[in-house]
């Protein structure tokens, strides 16, 4: 983890007790829409590749290492260095498609 | 705290941000142009839309103390037909005359495409020739990383940009590093559920610092927030930064960016 340029003055108990409550909140949303995803009727057949990438996402936050945004980031990016032929739709889906790249 | 938004598109806002803004503290903000959400069907539709941006919104803007400047371009989601983008290009030059265009933008990438990329180093080009300050924006989500780096590739290998010139907009933490290391300056935008939120850009200038940093809104027509600015101001005190690095990231930087084109005025 890269030491930071102009460091929060708060320290680990204050920056627990400020954004706890939130990110638990947040948690249980996560928590949530898994159980949602399970629960639904499986249209497919296979894990939906967003699904994928946010179950290796979570992965990421609990192996112990540092720059965990940066890192989820990374991993739900395209790593291709070519543009591409032709721009077939306008938005993103938030994590590469399959066969991207 | 006195603030400017260096990124918002007040044609698809209301009167009522306007004033919530002015009540925050706003005191300028620059428009790029940007997509509408659904493409123009001819290069007329773009003619009134500068119209609307050089015109009608600083008339509007001023109405709350607000000064109110602009970019010019086409955007990068209305670049895949070359040609037709090529057609709106020739109506820019005399827009960069008009006393509230502070220079290029916002263009860049949007699906990393040949054509976009076409467009965006025909759009530097036109920026390099008429001496004006660029604004980029860059991809979204998963496209971001690439388009970051693709956009900056070219204008290093076929521009005589000076980077302390061009700004490279919605910088997260897998690309803030790389754009302030080749030269440039970086915006964050802060956004509900996409890009950063205010806690994430005070974790951003607690990890890359307060110089050629800023962010903005870029309040429009989708989901997003007219008082973010102010809200990430609130998340940096309520941590206990200082004024000094609040004021930096919130005033000084854009005013020292902006501040390169004459025609910028912040009222002070
Ligand atoms: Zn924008």
């Amino acid at each position: 983890m890269t030491s930071p340029a102009n460091p929060s003055p708060m320290n680990r108990t204050e920056i627990a007790d400020l954004y706890f409550l939130e990110h638990r909140a947040r948690l249980l949303d996560l928590a949530a829409f898994l159980d949602r995803y399970d629960r639904a009727d499986d249209d497919t057949g296979t894990d939906d590749f967003r699904l994928t990438a946010l179950r290796n996402a979570i992965a990421l936050l609990i192996d112990g290492s540092g720059d965990r945004t940066a890192r989820v980031l990374d991993l739900m990016s395209d790593h291709s260095t070519e543009p591409i032929d032709q721009a077939g739709m306008k938005g993103a889906c938030g994590t590469p498609p399959p066969g991207t790249g | 705290m006195k603030y400017i938004d260096p990124h918002i598109h007040m044609v698809s806002r209301t009167t009522d941000d306007y004033r919530r803004m002015a009540l925050a503290g706003c005191v300028a903000i620059t428009e790029p142009a940007f997509w509408a959400g659904f493409d123009r069907s001819s290069p007329q539709g773009f003619l009134d839309y500068y119209r609307q941006l050089t015109d009608t919104e600083p008339r509007r803007a001023a109405q709350y103390g607000i000064r109110h400047h602009c970019w010019i371009c086409v955007n990068p989601k209305e670049a895949e037909d070359a040609g037709f983008a090529r057609e709106v290009m020739s109506l820019i030059p005399e827009f960069l005359q008009k006393e509230n265009v502070l220079g290029v933008g916002e263009i860049g990438l949007n699906k990393n495409s040949r054509n976009e990329l076409v467009i965006l180093e025909e759009h530097l080009a036109l920026a390099e020739q008429h001496d004006q300050l660029v604004l980029v924006h860059t991809p979204h989500l998963e496209d971001k990383l690439k388009g970051t780096r693709l956009i900056m590739d070219a204008i290093k290998a076929n521009t005589s940009l000076d980077p302390g010139r061009v700004l490279i907009d919605h910088v997260e933490e897998h690309t803030v590093r790389e754009v302030l290391d080749r030269g440039f300056w970086a915006g964050m935008t802060l956004y509900p559920d996409t890009k950063c939120t205010p806690q994430r850009a005070a974790d951003i200038i607690e990890m890359h610092g307060t110089e050629r940093l800023w962010m903005n809104s870029a309040g429009d027509w989708g989901d997003s927030d007219p008082l973010a600015v102010p809200k990430a101001i609130v998340e940096m005190r309520r941590r206990g930064h200082d004024t000094a690095s609040i004021e930096q990231v919130s005033w000084g930087n854009p005013v020292a960016f902006l501040g390169q084109c004459p025609r910028f005025d912040a009222g002070e």
